[in-house]
């Protein structure tokens, strides 16, 4: 089988031209380079992606929490993950990198802080 | 309150920060960065999603995250930061000083004395009244940035039904934040025959939720009294004029616009600096500075970037020439015209200096195939030459170009198809 | 319950604001009722601000008599009332042989108006006065009182010490029922609130034949005139100091150039006959006439330059006579009636309904001749049986609750500024960047009653600069809620319907 992909991995955006079967890619044109390997077969057999969304924060000098996953996650389950995330409610003060969710839905991704929020009052 | 610096920096984002940074970092203690933001970080703190940072930091980082790291470095610097405070004006003194009126939420009114000046306002989003699209003005239309804002930092919906004018990369961006929050985004409607913004936005944020992507097409009409019940989409002919035959209506109660970005020089222009009618920024050498001595511009106000990453590049680098200039160590040395050529929409610096290399960024006019970019003398001498597979407007090139030689009168740069 | 007044007055624009204050002159019980959910919402919203010199209307109309007692009111009423008001003068620019007869019949028309130093300039003074118009201009007719206001800020003033003087105004309060009973008329909301009043006078601007209608007149018809108009970046100056017009020609009136008294130049209207009463959209074709036009006059005008556009309804009335007519050209000559009212004209005063006085068809130069029309309204009023018995307590001073930032840094008076937050710290916080607008002034609107975003852009231009509102849309949302108490969800561009956002997606801190 072919498919045509364009690598999301970095700005550049290649063209890919993917060969593939039920298993393996068999060729791989256009990628400039080695994460556009790791993606084409990840897009191919099992797509993922990043989650990035907010969390409500209490006490804390701002109102929302931007959040991420800590790895990409089954593209299918991105919906989920951001309303799984809107129910919490995080209590201030956090740090950049604090974990709010272990193991979000049996991803094995966890949900990171993506900002240091101090409590109302201190910066 | 009256103060006296080397350098006030204008504009605590990506640019301002790095700028600041790379001050102190040469050896320029006595600095004042200001913005009129209450928390440093720019427009970075609103773009929550990853993609930051792979250049500069070698890893991917969200928004906040690339802000925190320069954060940190003001910090652990103790560079003077004045938040909630705008600059309304700055004037040249006698001794060639400036003085710079900040007036600050928690200061009032102070005027800063300094011998430098760094423009770090970054740049702010066209709207509906620059691009004229006709129709009503209801409530619901938006620029994707203040849809971010309002999403990202205020936790409010603008629309559930919503439709995005333009693909530059705040747009595709909001449209699958949009679509997370449980918006269901119609359209993005693209003027262009290609998208404005990175490939990899349009595969993360358009095809994975079928959003469909129009490309050469406009909105002809807008339509709702008090808020917005529906956009007329129609085809353009070559002219860019609606074909209003074949158009479509589809019903929203959102338009966001990512129609563009325009550097926010309005002080730059108060204090006699010069812009570039196709960038919009400033003219200015290699050292970044403008064509009034002591006053020097990077980041977004200079050029609109589409990597935060070439951002702090450029501050870092300018910052250096601050430094020097403050030292007065910033040889002025001959500085021949540099000209772009076929399909080079611009190129940054206008000009370079002889004896020495030079970095330059550019951007195409529009998308091409197979294309040869060169950079040669007048008498022919290749500085650089480099194929490139696909070249877009979207995507900025940054190129270090071989020492300019003696006797060169001017350097021209162009595309060629291989 | 019944509120009951002497007089109530129907529509607080510009027209129904200067009567309200006129009337507040004397011991009444005076209330305005206003549709929309703030003052000024209607025509007056898009008015260009022009005060005319005059020479423009013919002076067997109550246009071409009105406009020059109306203009020389101004310096006083700006001085009692504190709005910006700049005698900048207006030029009627010729091309051609053809335009300079033109020139000529205004300037006869002027004279006859009464319009004081009216001349007919050359090119040398002309390109002297204007070094930007157009160098192949030929002459022009001057008229030095012509002036510019900032037709909101004026009307914001009238109704504040219309207030001041005891006059209730209410917003959001739509007459949808009135009727004489027994000599009074009663009046139904579409709140379902009733009022009743001695006299009503009716200033429901595109509205008021059908206020009209209500008590059984029906000899005028009001007829959307549609007006396209673009305002541009503040930073390409002041092109002219002076409003430019063109020489009318039979297929237009032409596009104006107007300096506007807050600094950006707003460039139109077109004028266009339309039956619907709420299309307020812009055209492509608008776009192209209004800048084609424009750099006729001025050739350095770029459309890119525009920073937002806006649409005007001019209430231009018509007698049912000529449109019958109109549309029944070939048996003109049957119905033998005379049409009551000069097409265009406004219609001013006593009806066949005693106690039901007309403030309609107002367009320009209406706003100029505002001052006047009010006191034509107090005559009628009079002559309908209406005692004017004078308050002595009335004061006809209005001061501006606050002063704004940006007229001072415009002087580069910062001592003046430190002098402001040093009386108010809310004055170092800059809430709209592109025009200087502080947190002091518009917390002041608010309180002011102004709880929308076009409201509050109106009174203090926050959000109409160059960003349009991409910046200060959430702080001002923020202010709003601060101040009144009103869920961010609930505050509208302009009333109802005009949300700016939805529920809370998920509430942090105070929620």
């Amino acid at each position: 089988m072919k498919k045509e992909l364009i690598c999301i991995n970095c700005p550049q955006g290649c063209n890919l031209d993917v060969e593939f079967d039920k298993e393996k890619i068999i060729s791989l044109e256009g990628n400039e380079c080695k994460m556009g390997v790791k993606y084409a077969e990840e897009e191919i057999f099992h797509p993922v992606r990043m989650v990035t969304t907010t969390a409500a924060v209490m006490n804390g000098f701002i109102k929302l929490l931007p959040v991420k996953t800590s790895c990409p996650i089954d593209k299918s389950l991105t919906l989920n993950i951001v309303k799984e995330i809107s129910k919490v409610r995080i209590n201030a003060p956090v740090k950049s990198g604090d974990i709010i969710i272990k193991n979000i839905l049996n991803t094995g991704a966890d949900i990171v802080a993506t900002r240091t929020v101090g409590k109302i009052g201190s910066w | 309150m009256k103060k006296k610096v080397d350098a006030v920096i204008i504009g605590a984002g990506p640019a301002g920060m790095a700028a600041a940074v790379s001050l102190r970092e040469n050896g320029i203690k006595n600095i004042l960065l200001v913005d009129r933001e209450p928390v440093a970080g720019g427009i970075l703190q609103q773009c929550i999603h990853n993609g930051f940072g792979v250049h500069h930091f070698k890893e991917e980082l969200t928004g906040p995250e690339y802000a925190e790291r320069y954060i940190d470095q003001i910090n652990k610097n103790k560079i003077d930061l004045w938040l909630d405070s705008c600059v309304i004006d700055i004037e040249k003194n006698q001794d060639d000083t400036k003085t710079v009126v900040v007036l600050s939420k928690e200061r009032g009114i102070n005027y800063i004395n300094t011998k430098a000046v760094v423009l770090a306002m970054g740049c702010r989003e066209r709207n509906r009244g620059n691009i004229n699209i006709p129709g009503s003005r209801p409530a619901g239309i938006m620029t994707a940035g203040t849809a971010q804002k309002l999403v990202n930092i205020y936790g409010y919906l603008p629309g559930k039904e919503v439709v995005i004018l333009g693909s530059g990369d705040i747009g595709l961006i909001m449209a699958r934040r949009m679509t997370w929050e449980g918006a269901n985004v119609k359209a993005v409607i693209e003027l262009q025959s290609y998208p404005g913004g990175l490939n990899r936005n349009i595969v993360q944020c358009l095809n994975d939720f079928d959003i469909p992507l129009y490309l050469s097409h406009t909105i002809s009409n807008i339509s709702g009294n008090d808020r917005i019940e529906e956009v007329e989409v129609s085809p353009l002919d070559e002219n860019f004029e609606a074909i209003k035959s074949k158009s479509f209506n589809l019903k929203c109660d959102t338009l966001l616009l990512s129609v563009g970005l325009i550097p926010e020089n309005e002080l730059s222009i108060k204090i006699g600096v010069k812009l570039d009618p196709v960038t919009r920024g400033a003219y200015v050498d290699k050292n970044l500075m403008t064509i009034v001595p002591g006053i020097f511009s990077c980041g977004n106000v200079l050029q609109v970037h589409d990597l935060v990453d070439f951002v702090s590049e450029e501050a870092k680098i300018c910052g250096a020439s601050v430094a020097k200039y403050i030292n007065n160590k910033l040889e002025k040395s001959k500085e021949i015209p540099l000209q772009k050529r076929n399909l080079v929409r611009y190129v940054l610096p206008s000009k370079v200096e002889i004896g020495k290399p030079a970095l330059l960024s550019l951007r195409p006019m529009h998308p091409a195939k197979n294309m040869t970019l060169t950079v040669k003398t007048n008498s022919s001498v290749e500085l650089f030459k480099r194929k490139y597979k696909n070249i877009f407007p979207s995507i900025m090139l940054r190129i270090n170009i071989d020492v300019v030689p003696e006797d060169t009168e001017f350097v021209e740069i162009k595309f060629e198809k291989e | 319950m019944i509120d009951k007044y002497d007089v109530i007055i129907i529509g607080a624009g510009v027209i129904g604001a200067a009567i309200a204050r006129e009337l507040s002159r004397y011991h009444l019980s005076v209330a305005v009722l206003e549709k929309e959910i703030d003052v000024s919402f209607g025509v007056s919203k898009a008015n260009s601000g022009i005060i005319h010199g005059g020479f423009h209307a013919p002076p067997d109309t109550l246009k071409g008599k009105l406009v020059v007692p109306g203009n020389r009111k101004f310096d006083r009423l700006c001085e009692e009332l504190d709005f910006p008001f700049e005698r900048n003068g207006e030029l009627m620019v010729a091309f051609s042989e053809d335009e300079i007869s033109t020139l000529q019949f205004y300037y006869d028309r002027g004279k006859k108006n009464n319009v004081p130093y009216l001349e007919i300039i050359g090119k040398e003074r002309l390109l002297e006065l204007e070094p930007n118009l157009n160098p192949d201009v030929e002459c022009a007719l001057y008229a030095p009182s012509a002036g510019v206001i900032c037709p909101y800020e004026y009307c914001f003033a009238l109704i504040e010490n219309a207030k001041q003087n005891g006059v209730n105004v209410i917003t959001g309060e739509k007459v949808i029922e009135l009727k004489k009973n027994a000599g009074i008329f009663e009046i139904k909301t579409e709140k379902n609130n009733k009022y009743s009043a001695l006299y009503i006078v009716n200033a429901a601007g595109l509205f008021a034949d059908e206020i009209a209608r209500m008590v059984g007149i029906t000899n005028f018809k009001i007829v959307p005139r549609k007006g396209e108009e673009y305002l541009l970046d503040r930073r390409v100056g002041k092109l002219v100091k002076r409003v430019i017009f063109p020489c009318p020609t039979k297929k237009s009136k032409g596009m104006l150039i107007i300096p506007t008294v807050d600094g950006p130049v707003m460039v139109g209207p077109t004028a266009l006959d339309i039956e619907d009463k709420v299309d307020f959209s812009t055209t492509r074709d608008g776009l192209k006439t209004v800048f084609n036009h424009a750099q006729k006059l001025v050739p350095s005008i770029r459309s890119t330059d525009a920073i937002t556009s806006f649409v005007g309804l001019r209430p231009a009335a018509t007698s049912n006579y000529s449109i019958i007519s109109k549309f029944f050209s070939i048996i003109k000559s049957f119905t033998g009636t005379k049409p009551e009212y000069i097409d265009g004209d406004f219609i001013i005063g006593r009806t066949t309904v005693s106690g039901f006085i007309n403030a309609a068809g107002i367009q320009s130069p209406g706003l100029t001749a505002s001052p006047i029309i009010a006191e034509h309204i107090s005559d009628a009023l009079l002559k309908d049986g209406l005692k004017l018995e004078k308050n002595p307590a009335f004061n006809p001073i209005r001061k501006r609750k606050v002063k704004h930032l940006r007229s001072i840094l415009d002087e580069k008076n910062f001592s003046e500024v430190e002098k402001l937050v040093k009386e108010n710290k809310k004055y170092s916080n800059l809430v709209c960047r592109c025009e200087n607008v502080t947190e002091a002034e518009i917390v002041a609107a608010i309180k002011m009653g102004h709880t929308t975003l076009d409201g509050i852009k109106f009174a203090t231009r926050a959000g109409t600069g160059r960003c349009q509102a991409g910046f200060c849309t959430t702080r001002i949302l923020d202010l709003i809620h601060q101040e009144t108490g009103i869920p961010v969800e609930q505050i509208t561009k302009k009333g109802p319907g005009s949300e700016i956002v939805l529920t809370p997606l998920r509430k942090g801190r105070d929620g």
